[in-house]
């Protein structure tokens, strides 16, 4: 193991600030990414369920 | 003897499945790697003699630099395969590929500067290698901007397609500006002909986070063209039965 301590690792020799601010944006953006993807497939398929719905009614549901 | 059909997948009704089979797969690699990757950048390889732990911001930047510059590459061979040949199916992976490729060019940008102050003294200088990545990050958003300005979507395709192919010369301009500029950004530390400069462990991190990130894209963007499908070919029959079957 390459850290003395805990706080050591987080203080990554006191580029902290600089380290743990890239790892955290990179990381966000990135579940950020997949979390709007999911609600654009989810909101897609509710849209194409509804406009089949309304097809399948006659345009009155 | 059966010929060969190269245009196989250009069936937007057979690549959606083959899709959604392989999405799972990319997804599983990318947090495989992702976890080993880190795993070797802040726990295994030693803290740099000059730059101090700083230096483990390359476990990030330079994968995501990179992607952002393999991913343009990708979306406009894509592009210009739906240009030439007039497939809906490339050009709607090359809309797939570039919010993706955006999001790494800004990350590539933003990890870069805050690699920058503490070893440069600043977060941005307009060297050749930082200014032609933000000129990617324009060439990203532009082509994002151009395709959802044009309502009619087989002409959105092919606007796209012309600035995406256009802007390919840019890659290069990154690539080699460490190398035709005096620049402040660093030259290359791997090469194809000569030995890396670099400690193992932190080169074994790096490649492990860039296939991280690979894995990362195509799972991404194959989910992603599975939503423009669905949305731009909503009228067809196999979409019809598609959302019969999953309801």
């Amino acid at each position: 193991m390459i850290w003395e301590s805990w706080s050591d690792f987080f203080a990554m020799g006191g580029y902290a600030l600089y380290v743990w601010g890239s790892l955290v944006v990179v990381f966000s953006l990135m579940l950020c990414e997949v979390f709007v993807l999911t609600l654009r497939g989810k909101s897609s398929r509710k849209e194409l369920a509804r406009a089949s719905d309304a097809a399948f009614t006659g345009g009155r549901t | 003897m059966n010929k060969f059909n190269w245009f196989k997948y250009a069936s937007p009704q057979t690549f959606f499945p083959l899709a959604g089979k392989l999405i799972p797969w990319f997804s599983a690699v990318a947090v495989i790697f992702c976890i080993v990757g880190l795993y070797i950048g802040f726990f295994v390889a030693p803290t740099d003699r000059q730059q101090g732990d700083a230096y483990r911001i390359i476990f990030l930047h330079v994968p995501a630099a990179w992607m952002s510059m393999f991913i343009y590459v990708v979306m406009a061979f894509w592009a210009g395969i739906g240009l030439a040949f007039n497939t809906r199916m490339s050009s709607m992976m090359a809309s797939a590929l570039a919010p993706t490729g955006a999001m790494f060019t800004f990350l590539a940008l933003w990890t870069g500067a805050l690699w920058g102050k503490p070893t440069w003294g600043a977060w941005w200088v307009w060297d050749a290698r930082l200014t032609s990545e933000l000129i990617l990050l324009f060439l990203y958003v532009g082509f994002m901007a151009l395709q959802a300005s044009i309502d009619e979507p087989r002409r959105a395709d092919k606007a796209g397609a012309v600035l995406a192919l256009v802007g390919v010369v840019n890659v290069p301009v990154i690539y080699f500006s460490v190398k035709w500029w005096n620049t402040l950004h660093q030259g290359s530390s791997i090469n194809l002909r000569s030995a890396p400069t670099m400690a193992m462990t932190m080169l074994l991190g790096m490649l492990i986070m860039a296939l991280a990130f690979w894995a990362y894209t195509i799972a991404v963007s194959l989910v992603r063209v599975r939503c423009i499908l669905l949305e731009r070919e909503r009228h067809t029959d196999w979409v019809k039965q598609y959302m019969e079957g999953n309801k």
